[in-house]
């Protein structure tokens, strides 16, 4: 086979075809079919789909009534979406910060010190974990009378120890615990990997020149990365603003929606009240939002930076 | 670009990718020419979860199979797995021939889009009188029946009678009484309720009730349907003593957010004194191998007591049909699905009480079969019964459930006045 092709190349290269082929618009067309109808009938038309129902009431069973606008128009005064978008802005907001301890921690990993091979599996172990294992985890931890943070908390003197996720006030903050730290492994291996991409020449150039850990770090390193930077604040922002797996199984939206975020609220509204078009509404709401933030993180972290080792 | 769809679509595709499960299940209806007759059944008693049905269920099926000739295509699934599948079944209209339905206001939409068939020839042939009063009503819409019920529950307190005794107490009558039944516990040191309101039903046992007695049952009724309105001093006052009881520490920390299923832990390792629930629960306290035995021989039950100055008497129940049968409309072998459901109601009937310790919707002959105590007497107090009300999530239509739930989580954890309560069901009954 292989002498085959390689012969059809060099005969094509003789007769300058090859260049003609390359240059081709229907064979560029051609290879390119496959994935575009792909990711068109599985991505892009369900999302058109999702627009079109939210246009609609529909309890799934009977049939569907066109409503015009009027499910955006009850989801811009929805006082418990409002709600649930703020709870998942927080938990975007908490995890983009939380990259700084990753990438801080991945620094470390990356310079040669001992252990690093084992402490990179350990941190990523939390990533294999199914999220439903990891929310029954949890939630064996914070339960209220037995619980092994409570009992923790008893054994070193407080009497008072609050049920975490049935009070509306701690409920975020104890789920949003569990969240980051099932995906901190992912980030510090993705920066690990790109900072082990930084040429050896450039740092043994600037310990040379004297710098500190510190100095190498925060001055050579970390800005040879940026692009790997940016991509992961996209992927934490956007992952973080439709997060649906914890909070569905451990708190299902909490004491009466104090924990709700935008996907399980949508889930609540189609498979619990039946209301397929209004979940549709939030649903495609949710998406706009998603394409918001990514826009606007990516031109508040646009530079000219031409040098990239990722 | 590409990036941000890729990460965004999952929570789009949720809707999307649904539609494409259901069409797996249509093969199974579709067969049955002439000969070999199939019929596919969809039930939700798997065996890892609930052993005892699952074995009443798959007995039935082999005995009709032997006995008709006609092959049954079972699938099981969990309950909560079970009614999103309904609803996805539903939306391609390839429901089983045979399935598992609930009463009221889960049954309503399917039965507006035509995709239940009405049971009256099958209740007429003598199987309607076998049913208890009152119990095909629930699965009733306009006239005609829609579904056969297999299960019938009530609700009492059950309660460890050994913790009672060590603290001096007895089944309370009056409200009073309870009151301070809870008090003396939780002075002691014991939890006195035990309680996962996470799934919000739980908790609006204690208040169905709590609206039962005060404001009577016919008063509590027409206000759930809308005939009433909510914003009556008795549903008020109901209110408020839910979150007296929750002031007095009634209910074991954190209650809020457990399941119920660890909220009554605490029942059944004897830290909790009390525990409202269903009938369903005694085949726990009966014949479930897991528990040890002399924590069964602890429990006993009773009447949830009468408020004084309230409307209620002790004999009226919170409770209902469970769960029943129904045939669907498009179904290619109606006929023979609606014998094989008559078949299984009469069968279920006469098995479910000693096999599976599950109490059928048609009338038992108590005298005849071997019970446990437990049983016999709330066999009793069934038919001394004045009158039943069917929980409040399952009567009202699916949206107004799931304001009456939430609002229940509310007040339980003090986080909504008994006003806006009354309010919130004003509101969502009347849309």
């Amino acid at each position: 086979m292989r002498v085959a092709w390689s012969g059809l190349f060099t005969w094509l290269e003789a007769t300058n075809d090859m260049n003609k082929m390359m240059s081709n618009k229907w064979i560029i067309t051609a290879y390119m079919m496959p994935a575009l109808l792909l990711l068109g009938a599985i991505v892009y038309v369900p999302i058109f789909l999702t627009a079109y129902y939210g246009l609609h009431k529909w309890n799934g069973i009977q049939a569907m009534e066109f409503l015009g606008l009027a499910n955006y128009k009850t989801l811009l005064g929805d006082r418990a979406f409002w709600s649930s978008a703020y709870h998942s802005l927080l938990l975007a907001v908490f995890s983009c910060l939380s990259l700084i301890g990753y990438l801080i921690i991945s620094l470390v990993l990356a310079s040669r010190i001992k252990g690093a091979q084992l402490l990179r599996k350990i941190y990523l172990i939390p990533m294999l974990l199914s999220s439903v294992a990891i929310a029954q985890l949890w939630l064996k931890i914070y339960h209220p009378s037995n619980g092994l943070l409570n009992v923790f908390l008893e054994r070193l003197g407080f009497a008072d120890t609050p049920a975490w996720l049935a009070e509306p006030s701690l409920v975020l903050g104890a789920i949003f615990v569990p969240i980051l730290w099932q995906y901190a492994g992912f980030y510090i291996l993705i920066y690990y990997a790109a900072l082990k991409g930084v040429p050896k020449e450039v740092e043994e150039a600037a310990t040379i020149d004297g710098a500190s850990a510190w100095q190498m770090a925060w001055r050579i390193k970390v800005p040879l990365i940026s692009e790997v930077l940016k991509v992961t604040v996209v992927l934490a922002a956007v992952g973080s603003l439709k997060y649906f797996d914890l909070i569905y199984v451990m708190t299902n939206g909490g004491p009466n929606g104090a924990s709700e975020v935008m996907a399980s609220y949508m889930y609540r509204i189609a498979f619990k009240s039946f209301d397929f078009g209004y979940a549709s509404a939030v649903s495609f709401f949710l998406l706009l939002i998603c394409l918001i933030v990514t826009w606007l993180i990516r031109r508040a972290t646009a530079s000219d930076d031409k040098i990239q080792y990722s | 670009m590409a990036l941000v769809a890729a990460g965004c679509s999952n929570s789009s595709n949720g809707n999307g990718g649904g539609e494409a499960g259901g069409n797996t299940q249509a093969e199974g209806g579709k067969q049955g020419a002439n000969e070999a007759v199939t019929i596919s059944f969809m039930h939700l008693w798997p065996e890892g979860v609930s052993a005892a049905q699952s074995k009443v269920v798959s007995e039935i099926v082999k005995q009709y199979e032997d006995e008709s000739g006609v092959t049954i295509k079972m699938e099981v699934l969990d309950n909560e797995q079970y009614k999103n599948k309904l609803k996805v079944l539903s939306t391609s209209n390839s429901l089983p021939d045979v399935g598992v339905t609930w009463s009221a206001g889960f049954l309503q939409p399917y039965v507006e889009g035509k995709l239940f068939a009405p049971l009256d020839d099958v209740l007429g042939d003598g199987l309607g009188d076998q049913f208890v009063a009152g119990t095909t009503d629930a699965f009733a819409i306009e006239g005609s029946t829609y579904g056969l019920p297999l299960e019938f529950n009530i609700a009492p307190i059950y309660y460890n009678t050994e913790i009672f005794a060590n603290h001096n107490l007895t089944p309370p009558t009056t409200y009073e009484e309870l009151l301070n039944v809870v008090q003396t516990l939780a002075d002691q040191g014991v939890t006195p309720i035990a309680l996962g309101n996470k799934d919000r039903w739980t908790g609006s046992l204690w208040y169905m009730y709590l609206a039962d007695r005060i404001a009577g049952q016919e008063l509590f009724s027409k206000a759930l349907a809308g005939e009433e309105s909510y914003m009556q001093d008795s549903l008020l006052q109901a209110a408020g003593e839910v979150q007296h009881l929750v002031d007095l520490n009634a209910f074991n920390k954190g209650f809020n957010g457990l399941s119920n299923d660890e909220g009554k832990a605490d029942f059944y390792n004897e830290q909790a004194a009390m525990y409202l629930m269903g009938t369903w629960e005694l085949a726990n306290f009966t014949a479930n191998p897991d528990i040890p035995q002399e924590f069964k021989d602890k429990v006993g039950f009773f009447k949830f007591p009468v408020v004084s100055g309230g409307k209620g008497d002790s004999n009226s129940w919170v409770g209902g049909p469970g769960v029943g049968l129904f045939v669907a409309e498009n179904s290619p072998v109606k006929d023979e699905a609606k014998a094989f459901v008559k078949y299984f109601v009469e069968k279920w009937g006469e098995k479910s009480v000693t096999d599976a310790g599950v109490i059928p919707a048609t009338k038992v002959d108590t005298a005849s079969l071997e019970l446990p105590q437990l049983y016999a007497d709330l066999f009793n107090e069934m038919n001394q019964a004045s009158s039943i009300t069917l929980y409040a999530d399952v009567q009202l239509e699916a949206e107004a459930a799931e304001v009456h739930l939430n609002q229940i989580q509310a007040l339980f954890g003090k986080e909504t006045t008994p006003e806006q309560f009354s309010e919130a069901h004003e509101q969502a009954i009347n849309k």
